[in-house]
């Protein structure tokens, strides 16, 4: 077995000072050099539980393998066997939690930096476009494909089957294609130029894509299956939830859905240049916990809010938010304030929010989620003064597609019900995956939720 | 790249070989008041009366919910009426008949809900002439007794007299300044019209305070009041919560649960405040535009 190395490599960052005031990206990369050096940590150890840590399976250490021999042209390569989207998945997977967390060198806390190393992979292979190999596209099956939703999980189950051979359409309601990609992560995590170049790859396998189109209303999902052979529902995330609380509705009080709609698709952070705006405030409270949280409590401070705070009700160790970006916000000059939970919202006379009341919380015995149950502490109520709040609990299912889908079974929270194995749904010839089936989850889990679906149709097609 | 060709409407048809949103017709209704028909089939072929499209008109654009007047299947196009007042609405104001629309999305919204009711009393103020048009059409092909009741400010702001009257049992025209019709607001005959005979419904569409007042006019009366609320919206497809509005003490999404509501339980004060939200950045954006347009010149 190889030496054990335990220095991890570092990948260079923006200085926080800097970056807080741009939406350039935060990370900054490895060079080629630091890549190498990185990879040639890797022990390639013959049990590779990274492979399995992966919810795509990628060939972890065949491609840190490549690396290693400056082979980078084999990296690309072997990774987009399994990825159509690296360039999204080096950047936000949670590769802590999955393939990292695996890592055989974890146990020493020095996992190889898989996220890092697969980033740079796609990155290479963008800026080398000349000497990527071509993907291999099976014989035309002569099937055809509806895809509804551009975001990861339609883009992989799409991309999965062009490769497959069979004729995909993938349908979106948005101007852009990428869904949360695009309109959810922002520019400093993800650039929307990254998310573009892989929009564009999927298209060159042949996918065609279909902009302004709302399935469920300008079509339904049973007049594509008369124009398709099979379809994917994609739809991901809904309605945004919200506290139910007194003055949610008072001026100032975002979802974070809406927050960050307006400055990542709709590029807010550069009105007037751009035509939609953003208020911009002194003291803003982002109330959730999740990498969505981050994300817009990041934008807060980028566009000009002086005091950031991230209320949460439960702990720091409870937060489901990735390290990483946890970190990042720290280093930004985010402030968090945990058990912390607002009970109402308090409007000026011009019916704007100029307060919060919380409650100061505890945890108390594991809930459903296993996880400890936040209780407010009595007489525990305190006052926050804001100028805007960022309400960022997750999404409820769209019922757009549910609601206009004969035979499409739902779960009471209105998500579709699916085979966990292979996405198939209660309704014939019809497939869905990512959040509109889990709810509001990561990337990664829709992208293999989409792979799985793929696979499932394929055989299905090819039975047929 | 087809995501990034929006330009024009030949790079369009790459996308959706069907659908081209050229306007084919251009119409000024009205002092600021203008007329699109736009090819859109798709849209044409499913619209209803009371739901809306998004419109962007080009790369830096806003997305704006604008209500449908009318539709043609067989034409394959939609009628929009738009009132010139920011940017956008100007900049919209400024294309001309062949320019094509990079995007428009649509039909959203839940139609309006259309029956045999007995009589009912539609009112449209200002632009919201347009959308009334087309619920009482409905209303009429459905079997109801319709009396329209349309208002503006002055005579120089009214438009679809005549369309209004195809599909009036019977119509009551009112300016604010008596220019022209009976002098005075929708309400006051609203309330003559209660008074004298058996009202099933009311339906009212046009500027937030009028629709206040509608169903203030209506209440005392217990006559169901559908009100078509037209809040600022990002998406327009149940995604950003934008255009939420407080309803029976229930949030609810005008996008999707709506465009109508019951005008009895909506909190008008919410819905009006939540409309001004960027009243300052809307002034901005449209003082910075002017001063370059004049600069142009």
């Amino acid at each position: 077995m190889a030496k054990l190395n335990l220095e991890r490599t570092h990948l260079p960052k923006q200085k926080p000072e800097e970056r807080v005031k741009n939406f350039n990206e935060v990370a900054l990369g490895f060079t080629e050099d630091l890549a190498v050096k990185e990879a040639e940590r890797c022990l390639q150890c013959p049990k590779h539980p990274c492979i399995d840590g992966c919810p795509v399976n990628n060939d972890i250490p065949g491609f840190i393998k490549a690396i290693k021999e400056r082979n980078f042209v084999e990296a690309v390569r072997v990774l987009k066997k399994t990825n159509a989207l690296p360039g999204i998945c080096g950047r936000v997977c949670p590769q802590e939690k999955q393939c990292e967390a695996v890592c055989t060198l974890a146990k020493k806390n020095a996992p190889i930096a898989i996220g890092a190393l697969e980033r740079f992979v796609a990155d290479w292979a963008r800026a080398h476009p000349d000497m990527v190999p071509k993907d291999e596209i099976a014989p035309p099956t002569g099937k055809k494909v509806a895809v509804v939703g551009s975001g990861p999980a339609g883009l992989t189950c799409a991309a999965d089957l062009a490769k497959m051979g069979h004729r995909v359409t993938i349908f979106d309601a948005l101007h852009y294609a990428g869904g949360v990609l695009m309109y959810g992560i922002p520019e400093f995590r993800l650039p929307k130029q990254i998310v573009q170049e892989e929009v564009d790859y999927v298209a060159s396998l042949g996918v065609e894509i279909r902009l302004d189109t709302v399935i469920g209303r300008m079509v339904t999902v049973d007049e594509l299956l008369q124009k398709y052979d099979a379809v994917f529902l994609g739809t991901g995330a809904g309605l945004p939830m919200f506290l139910n609380i007194p003055g949610e509705n008072l001026n100032g009080i975002y979802s974070a859905n809406e927050f960050l709609t307006r400055i990542n698709l709709m590029k807010a952070y550069l009105f007037p240049e751009y035509d939609t705006p953003v208020k911009k405030g002194k003291r803003v409270a982002v109330i959730g916990g999740g990498n969505v949280a981050m994300d817009a409590a990041r934008c807060a401070k980028r566009i000009g809010y002086e005091e950031v705070y991230v209320v949460y009700r439960r702990g720091k160790a409870e937060m489901p938010a990735r390290a990483e970006e946890v970190e990042n916000a720290e280093e930004e000059g985010i402030i968090f304030k945990f058990l912390t939970n607002p009970k109402r919202f308090i409007g000026d006379e011009k019916g704007w929010v100029k307060a919060m009341e919380c409650y100061e919380m505890m945890l108390g015995e594991p809930d459903a989620s296993g996880r400890r149950k936040p209780i407010p502490k009595p007489n525990s109520e305190f006052t926050m003064e804001v100028d805007a709040v960022i309400v960022a609990l997750g999404t409820s299912p769209n019922p757009l597609v549910s609601s206009t889908t004969p035979g499409l079974e739902t779960t009471k929270h209105g998500t579709l019900v699916t085979d966990e194995k292979t996405g198939k749904t209660k309704k014939d010839r019809v497939w869905a995956g990512g959040d509109a089936v889990t709810g509001s989850a990561t990337v990664i889990s829709a992208m293999g939720a989409g792979k799985r679906a793929a696979k499932d149709i394929d055989a299905w097609l090819r039975g047929r | 790249m087809h995501q990034n060709e929006k330009s024009c409407s030949c790079s369009r048809e790459a996308i959706w070989p069907e659908c081209k949103f050229q306007i084919v017709r251009k119409e000024r209704l009205a002092q600021n008041i203008n007329l699109w028909e736009v090819t859109a089939p798709l849209i044409a072929e499913r619209a209803q009366a009371g739901q809306f499209v998004m419109v962007r008109i080009h790369e830096k654009g806003e997305r704006i919910p604008l209500t449908l007047a009318d539709w043609d299947k067989s034409k394959g196009t939609i009628t929009l009426v738009f009132m010139e007042i920011g940017k956008t609405t100007k900049q919209m104001g400024l294309l001309k008949e062949c320019d094509c629309v990079p995007d428009l999305i649509g039909p959203l919204g839940a139609p309006t809900h259309v029956e045999k009711f007995g009589t009912v009393v539609c009112v449209g103020g200002g632009v919201g002439v347009a959308p009334a048009f087309a619920v009482a059409r409905a209303m009429k092909s459905a079997g109801n007794k319709v009396i329209n009741i349309m208002g503006a400010r002055t005579k120089d702001l009214l438009f679809w007299e005549n369309k209004m009257r195809s599909v009036s049992d019977e119509l009551i025209v009112t300016t604010d300044d008596g220019s022209y019709g009976r002098k005075g607001v929708v309400t006051e005959p609203l309330k003559e019209v209660l008074e004298r005979e058996k009202v099933n419904l009311v339906f009212a569409v046009g500027p937030a305070i009028m629709m206040k007042f509608c169903a203030a006019t209506t209440k005392p009366f217990n006559v169901k009041t559908v009100v078509s609320l037209n809040p600022i919206m990002v998406d327009g497809t149940g995604m950003c919560g934008c255009c939420r509005v407080t309803v029976g003490g229930e949030t609810k999404f005008a996008c999707v649960h709506g465009p109508d509501f019951d005008g009895h339980l909506v909190d008008w004060n919410e819905f009006m405040a939540r409309q001004r939200i960027y009243l300052e950045e809307e002034k901005l954006s449209l003082q910075l535009w002017e001063n370059q347009m004049k600069g142009v010149q």
